[in-house]
């Protein structure tokens, strides 16, 4: 152990102090955000057609039979707002680990073609094989991974390598994409409908038996990359860093690769690829905790926000009703061009 | 002082691809001194220290620490004793310095264990000993390119470890911030007895910092020793191709290369 620089009492107060400051302002912070989701979640349950009250909803959650509100909120609504706030969850841990690990805000699953890949294997499957929802998870999962390693393995090798990785990721996705409009150009009519729908990410008729695949992804994976969490902010300071701070920095981004791959597709099985959630939510979070901290959590409740806030404002806000996916691809194409031109600005070096 | 942990390599032959770059190399670093690898552009020493530091694997020899190879060392507890300063580390948008200091606590804490006391205080004693206290609550990305590379020198010292590797730290910085880092570090090493092993490019900032040279040429350790015994014109000839005159540096007595270009050489053609 070295011997002790020599420091006063005040200094080691001053240190601490400012320490637990921060440490306040971010537990603040995610206490808003927890009781936002609420909110948000209550909302969801409470309106529709028919309004019902706080009461008539916890009637209903609790397993009372509630004249009408046990079939609307029971059988429509729980599933909406259950999906919703998953998929948030998973969006928004799966962008923010991307987008630590590269250290990039670009390099988000959505942005890099991942979730592209988990959809053309959902559509593959849905109107062109006929499988159903399991079959369809299990596809677009392994689809998903299949293009990580692809856009991994293309990109790795010298230097700069996330920034290349960006590009070929939004190469992979493009192609990607064009396979999944080829898919509905062959489909047929009615199938268009549901696929182009799905496409958008759509929460629209939402069933309870489509949500258990989800809910267990984001039981096992969330506390996962939670306990990586910390060798992920030391992963943040460079290999090199992380390295002398005592990670093993390839275990660790092996790791979190798969699990956030793994959280983007079971989403986007789910829901359709919500247009944007994992690469803002981590952001946004960022700004709400403020920096420094791990953004996992955070960004989490922030996905679960971003994703019930555009489903409410897409239902009830336009005399039209939206898919949940054009809400916050409306939100999130300006950040992405935002951030485009930033990065073109700064030479495209990340 | 402390129990000096003691870190040499063996026969170390190291490269990337298919190329060797560290050929060979045995090193004895002196414990609790300042060592300085120096050498021409592509001699192998940031591999060397990349090695050393394990970033890197060796290809055959071995890195020893205590007499154990760093490979069987379990990498939490061998980043307690030995830590590294890369070239470029990144710091991520925003982060203020105390939280980025306080990252260097990583091998000491276990996973769901809060912040502790000696955290706090390895914390508080890195940004005193840097002299960056009072820039504490700033934004890494707002401060100097020197303040910048303090901070960095004081998240190395929050993880504690009694040997430190730093590659090429003076590289970006102009001469008065040079002088400022490694002066620091001299404190550093003096104060707490840390071991200190730096690449340096400037064969006379080495020469003057250093306990002790490690010349390197063609991945090959050619010359070490303390530099008023090993820093001759043959030498600077043999390691940077370069005609010169040494003498002896009046400020710090240590050996001055005086380099003799085809240009504006008094006496010359």
């Amino acid at each position: 152990m070295p011997a002790p620089t020599l420091i006063s009492d005040a200094q080691l107060t001053g240190v601490r102090d400012a320490r637990l400051r921060r440490e306040r302002r971010r537990r603040i912070a995610l206490s808003v955000l927890a009781l936002v989701a609420i909110v948000l979640m209550g909302a969801m349950l409470m309106l529709g057609n028919t309004i019902y009250s706080p009461a008539e909803v916890i009637g209903v959650i609790l397993g009372q039979d509630v004249p009408g509100a046990s079939f609307t909120v029971g059988t429509l609504r729980i599933p909406r707002a259950l999906s919703a706030l998953l998929a948030g969850i998973a969006f928004g841990v799966a962008g923010s680990t991307f987008q630590t690990m590269l250290r990039n805000p670009l390099a988000s699953p959505d942005v890099i073609g991942i979730t592209s890949g988990a959809s053309a294997a959902a559509i593959l499957s849905l109107i062109v094989l006929g499988w159903g929802g399991g079959a369809t998870v299990t596809l677009s999962l392994v689809a998903g991974i299949a293009t990580a390693v692809v856009i991994y393995v293309a990109a790795r090798g010298g230097e700069s390598t996330g920034g290349r990785l960006i590009l070929i990721g939004i190469g992979v996705g493009a192609m990607l994409d064009a396979v999944v409009a080829y898919l509905l150009v062959r489909a047929d009519v009615y199938d268009v409908a549901v696929a182009a729908r799905w496409m958008a990410g759509s929460l629209n008729g939402t069933r309870m038996e489509q949500i258990p695949p989800l809910v267990i992804a984001v039981v096992v994976l969330v506390p996962l990359v939670v306990a990586l969490g910390r060798d992920l902010r030391a992963l943040e300071l460079g290999d090199a860093s992380a390295t002398s701070l005592g990670v093993r920095v390839d275990r660790t981004r092996v790791l979190l690769v798969i699990a956030a791959v793994a959280l983007a597709c079971f989403a986007t099985a789910t829901t359709g690829p919500i247009a944007f959630v994992a690469f803002l939510a981590g952001p946004i979070a960022a700004r709400i905790v403020g920096p420094g901290s791990s953004v996992i959590i955070p960004a989490a409740l922030t996905g679960a926000c971003l994703v019930l806030a555009a489903d409410l404002l897409g239902q009830f806000a336009f005399d039209t009703k939206f898919p949940v996916g054009v809400i916050t691809g409306i939100l999130g194409a300006p950040y992405l061009i935002y951030l485009l031109i930033r990065t073109s600005r700064r030479g495209g070096s990340s | 002082m402390n129990a000096h942990h003691v870190i040499r390599t063996q026969a170390l032959v190291a490269g990337y691809g298919g190329a060797t770059i560290v050929d060979g190399i045995d090193l004895d670093i002196p414990a609790g001194r300042i060592s300085v690898i120096v050498g021409a552009n592509a001699c192998g020493k940031s591999t060397l220290l990349k090695t050393i530091s394990r970033l890197l694997p060796a290809r055959s020899g071995a890195v020893l620490l205590d007499g154990k190879r760093i490979e069987d060392i379990p990498t939490k507890e061998l980043a307690r004793t030995l830590g590294l300063l890369p070239q470029q580390p990144i710091s991520p948008e925003g982060i203020v310095v105390a939280e980025l200091v306080g990252r260097g606590r990583h091998p000491h804490q276990k996973l769901f264990r809060s912040w502790t006391t000696d955290d706090d205080r390895a914390v508080t004693e890195a940004l005193a000993a840097t002299g960056i206290l009072d820039l504490a609550d700033r934004a890494v990305d707002e401060l100097s390119g020197g303040q910048r590379q303090r901070v960095w020198i004081a998240m190395a010292l929050a993880q504690e470890t009694d040997i430190l590797l730093l590659d090429e730290p003076t590289t970006f910085l102009d001469v008065s911030h040079q002088v400022e880092v490694l002066d620091l570090l001299a404190d550093l090493n003096a104060a707490r007895g840390t071991t200190i092993v730096m690449v340096l490019h400037d064969i006379n900032m080495a020469a003057r910092y250093a306990d002790h040279l490690f010349a390197l040429r063609g991945g090959r350790l050619i010359a070490s020793g303390a530099p008023g015994d090993i820093v001759t014109a043959d030498l600077v000839r043999e390691v940077f191709d370069l005609d010169s005159l040494v003498i002896t540096d009046p400020v710090s007595q240590t050996p001055l290369v005086l380099p003799r270009g085809r240009h504006h050489v008094a006496g010359a053609g």
